[in-house]
């Protein structure tokens, strides 16, 4: 497949110009030429008022010509740490739940290195199988076993589906195994849903640095996989009398080249602290220095709240990185959360967007924070904050 | 120790802005850079071969204006420089990105690989473990120490969500680094000078010995359907007026809400 101008339709009006982020297409001879820095990101499809740019599809086949409709059923990754299952895990078989009872298959948990009264959880949040298995070289998370093993099952199972939390142990192992079975992979998605059509799913996504978002899917290749950030999708319904099969899981030929020596634990009290309280007031480039931050707390003590941040204040050294929120920070859904200053990149909205209620501060009425704010203010932040701590103590005399 | 260190030229999105109207990407005039979390990468490998002896090779896959992201490695002290380009490699996702990779390493030889977490526009974190996948060798992601190399092990520590491991790994491994590590050198003068004048290998297709088919967008399983702005909520409410009016409308709203 390739993109390919259609000579006789281009007008020469150079719109599609600045549409391309990789700065492939350029004019030749008064009409537009896409040259080989083209990514077929097909941005510029849809800038064209004449249609005049073309998707070129190929005829080759891809390299994996497995028939997709061999493939059936969801199966979810579920985590475990020091055997208990991780809470991404009920929230993976909510969402599960939702595309199993969709596509009318099974679903499925894969739970390793933990017990059987483990197991029984998930089927009572919604799993209809768990593949278990208890083998010790699991308890604690180590890439080549986990990868080898799962790749293992799904080339015996074939299922169409295959999700886990976009945890650090997600994250690290998935990739392997999609590398192993030839399968799509699309990290952090923020929604899952069903083309029935097709049978596909519709993975979206953050994309180009977190500005906008992406749909994703995998037409010919079986399984599509994906991770899913934790605390964005509901968990399931839970229900003690719930019945499912536990299937337990043999391991031949399990080896690893790595070994966990020792697992030391850091938990800082700001992380806990940020995914538990219910007022979080949140600062930005537009603080414009560390200091704005001492204001912030002000604000967040008088409200009982703590204090986050987005990227950019973080990359400019205002604030610890444990004070993040957004796709590469925590994700978190206070009751209230202040944004001040923070524009609103798409990366920092899918952190904090399951907020209860949103207050924006920022001096841009067009930045895209507003467009997710239950409440705006524009102006100054500098003039608005104290005004309102003030306000603030006076309702609380 | 022969290291290689993985990288990519990302452009500096902190300032990338959708276009409102049209919905697209406004990326004009915007400054490319090594991957931030690459640079760390790089300092590893230097480090690295500062301690044990050796040399340190960057690869990168890329358009042809990649190679100066490239020199920019050289400046800092790395000796040799790869270019995977080709028209066969656009459009490959991050399966048929670690498929090309694996080829031209398994073609350079390493006891060692280092490549930053992720990177910044595509924020996968996928490309590392997948090169590991296809060399069959092992991989740590996401460390934050290294400490100690003997002979043909490594120990490192690997930051996890509630704290971190201390793993053991054989050579060749594959690591992916997080900031933590260490602190990316500026380019000395020398460094510099020999950026300028250095041979940059480029590799195509032909070079790598890669199976066609599993390369480029035709290689890659996942596609982009779409992309969309977020939209706007249709409840929301923008006050506008003077700092205090706005003060008051809000202080009305909080406490109809309870929330004061």
């Amino acid at each position: 497949m390739s993109i390919a101008v259609n000579i006789d339709k281009c007008t020469g009006c150079q719109e599609c110009l600045s549409s391309c982020p990789y700065d492939a297409i350029e004019m030749r001879e008064g009409k537009a030429f896409i040259n080989e820095y083209c990514q077929i990101c097909m941005t510029c499809l849809s800038t064209c008022p004449e249609g005049a740019i073309e998707e070129i599809k190929d005829i080759t086949a891809v390299h994996q010509p497995s028939t997709v409709t061999d493939f059936k059923g969801i199966w979810i990754f579920a985590e475990q740490r020091e055997g208990k299952i991780a809470s991404v895990s009920y929230e993976l078989l909510g969402a599960g739940r939702k595309l199993s009872d969709e596509l009318n298959v099974d679903l499925s948990a894969v739970l390793f290195g933990s017990s059987e009264g483990e197991a029984q959880k998930l089927i009572r949040w919604g799993a209809d199988k768990v593949y278990l298995c208890d083998d010790p070289i699991f308890e604690k998370f180590n890439d080549e076993p986990y990868a080898q093993l799962l790749s293992s099952l799904i080339s015996s199972y074939k299922p169409e589906i295959v999700l886990a939390g976009a945890t650090t142990i997600g994250r690290s192992f998935f990739p392997r195994v999609a590398a192993k079975v030839v399968a799509g992979l699309t990290a952090d998605c923020t929604s899952l849903s069903i083309d029935k059509e097709t049978r596909n799913l519709l993975q979206v996504r953050p994309a180009f640095g977190g500005n906008i978002m992406a749909t994703i899917l995998c037409p010919n290749h079986r399984p599509q996989m994906a991770t899913v950030r934790p605390r964005v999708m509901k968990k399931g319904e839970y229900r003690e009398d719930r019945k499912g099969d536990i299937i337990h899981v043999k391991t031949d030929n399990i080896s690893s080249r790595t070994k966990v020596i020792d697992t030391i634990k850091e938990v800082s009290d700001i992380a806990v602290n940020l995914q538990e309280v219910e007022v979080i007031v949140s600062g930005g480039r537009g603080l414009g220095n560390a200091k704005g931050f001492e204001l912030l707390k002000e604000l967040a003590e008088l409200m009982d709240g703590a204090i986050g941040a987005s990227r950019a204040a973080v990359d400019e050294g205002w604030i610890s990185y444990s004070r993040q929120v957004g796709q590469t920070g925590k994700t978190v859904c206070p009751k209230l959360y202040i944004a001040c200053g923070i524009s609103g990149a798409v990366q920092h909205l899918v952190g904090m967007q399951s907020s209860d209620i949103i207050i924006a501060i920022n001096k841009n009425p067009d930045a895209p924070i507003f467009n997710i704010a239950t409440f705006g203010i524009v102006g100054d932040l500098y003039e608005i904050i104290p005004l309102l701590i003030k306000r603030i103590k006076e309702t609380k005399q | 120790m022969d290291i290689i260190v993985c990288i990519k030229q990302v452009p500096d999105t902190a300032e990338v802005r959708i276009n409102p109207e049209t919905g697209t990407l406004i990326r004009e005039g915007i400054p490319s850079i090594i991957n931030p979390y690459d640079m760390h990468a790089l300092e590893a490998g230097l480090q690295i071969k500062e301690k044990e002896r050796g040399r340190v090779t960057v690869l990168t896959m890329g358009p042809p204006q990649a190679e100066a992201a490239l020199r920019e490695a050289i400046a800092m002290g790395v000796d040799e420089a790869v270019l995977l380009t080709d028209r066969a490699f656009a459009g490959s996702d991050t399966w048929a990105t670690s498929y090309t990779l694996s080829k031209a390493i398994k073609k350079l030889g390493a006891d060692m690989i280092v490549c930053g977490k992720q990177a910044i526009d595509g924020d996968t974190a996928q490309v590392g473990p997948e090169i590991a996948a296809f060399l069959n060798i092992p991989h740590v992601s996401y460390v934050r120490r290294i400490e100690e190399i003997t002979g043909n092990s490594i120990r490192v520590q690997r930051l996890m969500d509630e704290g971190y491991d201390i793993v053991e790994s054989s050579l060749p491994v594959l690591l992916t680094v997080v900031k933590e590590l260490n602190t990316p050198r500026l380019p000395s003068l020398k460094g510099k000078m020999a950026a300028k004048k250095a041979q940059i290998k480029k590799w195509g297709v032909a070079d790598i010995q890669a199976d066609e088919n599993k390369l480029g967008l035709n290689g890659s399983p996942t596609r982009v359907k779409n992309i969309f702005a977020p939209e706007a909520k249709s409840d929301r409410k923008i006050f506008r007026g003077t700092p205090e009016e706005q003060i008051s409308a809000i202080v009305n709203e909080l406490k109809g809400l309870k929330c004061l």
